[in-house]
């Protein structure tokens, strides 16, 4: 059973071979040229007509030539694998364009000293960058999206649980308003905090009235979710916890939720998403502050959205650039996050 | 607990190794007086329905400790619904009701103020598909029930090597202790599940089609493990296939349904069912005939 007694050589046939791989690369090449000079000689122009050009033609490409040298079938797999090829393009190429951008432009207001001061002392319109920072802002977001979360998680997964596992009598009401309650604009949820808590009862403002209005927006995502999660995780299992003189709850605890966990950081994580970059209810609620502010009861504590659109509003080139900076600075925190997440929520799975 | 106490009159018997040996130990236990471990567990005229619909009638059964009892029959003749009356997970089933009185150690389980978490620790189940707890290791998922039934144990480690050699999985995987259980073949997944229920120690186990999504080799080895497990408890089994009944029970049951609600048509030793069965029913099934 040596090595050197075998003497065949691995390959893998199913492959593209060379031959197949030049006609590929020709086609994209003549479809490439071809789009450059309906560019150059028709009244179409520009970026987006180079782009629809260069569809067409590679698609028509594609399958003619395709379709005379290989048959009908093989045409129509071309055509349409360089649909999908397309689309996911369409897709993708948006969401690397904006990080790109974003990374360009918030690196030019980048320094050391944002991370340590806030917008107490300095304007936004201050032509020094270096001058005032987004401590501030980065606290605020921190603190008013961990206290939605806090707030929203545990009522979020045992909606959850009463649609998959209880399934009572308000099943269907329940996910009636929670599918409704998922369109709710941010800044309804807003108002609403504003109308039912702000006016009637603490008549000032704080973070924590912002994190309710927040947690309204969160609940119905992370609820969704988890129910679709959790609908996922076999009845065999809720059986044998049973069967093994568990209680229903103890089952629910120790078996249904650690085997849909990485599905319930899936959750978590497009809870905290639908609220991350929220503007409107914080504004409204929190009044946006400038100053560091720790006390999630007290006065107005800014965040990093609130920050961005503030500096954007105030309209002069630094102004523009620091709001940048903290859009980069934004998009830096939340992918962090969520990489943070998957990596603890799928680390014991298999 | 007496069913953990070895009887002297069935050791002698705890493997048969032919049919002949089954009935031989099916005859010695029958006998009054030679069955200190007595009747386990009665299923007093049971019926249930799925909504309006009989599923089973008056089914009225008796299961000796220390033997195997084989439930044969076609699919839909109400075997699983049956075992299932027996642990209270019929009615898990919201449209699901049922008639009559199933006796542990003499009384109804179904008796007002039942506890219905304790019963499922005395009638244990193991399922159809190996379904090991994915977010567990091996050690965890033979623990399992002792965390959800919050029952608190001297030594775990001897508990978990107990029930582990029991279900025949010890020397598989006693290195592997802390991997997880998906990690392992579909019978070694399977004897796992056993060693689950073992955990708790039941009095009474339950097995609905225990083999049937399981290779010849697996099957063999759950078979062993029925055989060593059935000196010490009540085993109930579910089986498609007959030559498992013939090999592991020592009653069969046949159960069968002409369309309408699934019947007990016969119960006897395992040897006779199969040999000489009353009723042509069962002759044609046990057979082959139909079904």
């Amino acid at each position: 059973m040596s090595a050197d007694l075998v003497t065949a050589k691995p390959i893998k046939p199913w492959k593209a071979t060379g031959r197949q791989r030049a006609e590929t690369a020709s086609i994209l090449l003549v479809a490439l040229l071809l789009s450059v000079a309906l560019v150059a000689l028709t009244p179409l122009n520009g970026k987006l007509g180079f782009v629809g050009a260069f569809v067409v033609s590679y698609l028509a490409l594609d399958y003619s030539i395709v379709r005379f040298n290989h048959g009908k079938a093989a045409g129509i797999d071309a055509f349409f694998r360089g649909l999908v090829t397309m689309a996911i393009a369409v897709a993708i190429v948006p969401i690397f364009s904006i990080l790109y951008s974003v990374a360009i432009r918030g690196y030019k207001g980048l320094h050391w000293s944002m991370f340590t001061t806030d917008m107490h002392s300095a304007a936004f319109t201050d032509e020094n960058i270096n001058a005032g920072g987004i401590q501030h802002a980065i606290i605020g977001s921190i603190l008013i999206v961990l206290t939605a979360l806090v707030i929203s998680l545990p009522i979020g997964i045992l909606t959850a649980v009463y649609l998959t596992e209880i399934k009572g009598r308000f099943s269907r009401p329940i996910k009636f308003l929670v599918q409704s309650m998922s369109g709710v604009p941010s800044i309804v949820a807003g108002l609403f905090i504003l109308a039912a808590i702000v006016y009637p009862l603490t008549k000032f403002y704080s973070s924590f009235e912002g994190s309710l209005a927040l947690a309204i927006l969160m609940i119905p995502t992370i609820a969704r979710t988890a129910e679709e999660v959790l609908l996922l995780i076999p009845n065999d299992l809720r059986e044998s916890g049973v069967a093994l003189g568990g209680t229903q709850w103890r089952t629910v605890q120790q078996i249904v939720i650690p085997a849909a966990r990485s599905g319930l950081v899936t959750a978590l994580i497009l809870g905290v998403a639908r609220v991350a970059g929220e503007t409107a209810p914080v504004v409204l609620l929190t009044g946006g502050g400038d100053g560091t502010q720790w006390n999630i009861f007290k006065g107005p504590m800014g965040t990093l959205p609130t920050y961005i659109w503030k500096a954007y509003a105030a309209g002069t080139e630094a102004s523009v650039t620091r709001a940048w900076a903290a859009i980069l600075v934004l998009l830096v925190i939340v992918l962090v996050l969520f990489g943070l997440a998957r990596y603890l929520g799928g680390r014991k799975v298999k | 607990m007496t069913d953990e106490s070895e009887n002297p009159e069935m050791e002698t018997h705890a493997q048969p190794s032919s049919l002949a040996g089954i009935a031989a130990a099916a005859d010695a236990k029958k006998a009054p007086g030679n069955n200190a471990l007595g009747v386990g567990l009665e299923a007093r005229n049971i019926h249930a329905w799925f909504g309006e619909k009989l599923a089973l009638r008056d089914v009225s059964l008796d299961f000796w400790a220390g033997t195997v009892t084989a439930l044969i029959g076609p699919s839909g003749c109400g075997k699983s619904t049956f075992i299932r009356t027996l642990n209270r997970m019929h009615e898990f089933i919201p449209t699901a009701a049922m008639a009559g009185e199933v006796l542990l150690n003499g009384s109804d389980i179904y008796a007002p103020g039942v506890d219905v978490t304790k019963i499922r620790l005395k009638v244990g189940m193991v399922f159809q598909k190996p379904n090991p707890f994915p977010s567990m290791t091996i050690a965890e998922n033979v623990l399992a029930g002792l965390k959800l039934a919050n029952l608190k144990v001297e030594n775990k480690d001897d508990l978990l090597q107990e029930c582990l050699e029991r279900a025949g999985l010890w020397n598989e995987v006693k290195d592997r202790l802390n991997t997880h259980g998906g990690s392992l073949s579909g019978g070694q997944q399977q004897r796992l599940c056993i060693a689950r229920s073992l955990a708790v120690r039941p009095q009474v186990l339950l097995m609905d089609e225990p083999c049937s999504a399981l290779d010849p080799g697996s099957t063999l080895k759950v078979e062993e493990t029925i055989a060593h497990l059935s000196s010490s408890m009540t085993i109930i089994i579910v089986t498609h296939n007959m030559q498992q009944a013939a090999r592991v029970s020592d009653y069969t049951a046949f159960f069968l349904s002409d369309g309408g609600p699934g019947e007990l048509i016969e119960v006897g030793h395992t040897n006779e069912i199969f040999s000489r069965p009353k009723d042509t029913r069962t002759e044609n099934y046990v057979t082959g005939r139909f079904g």
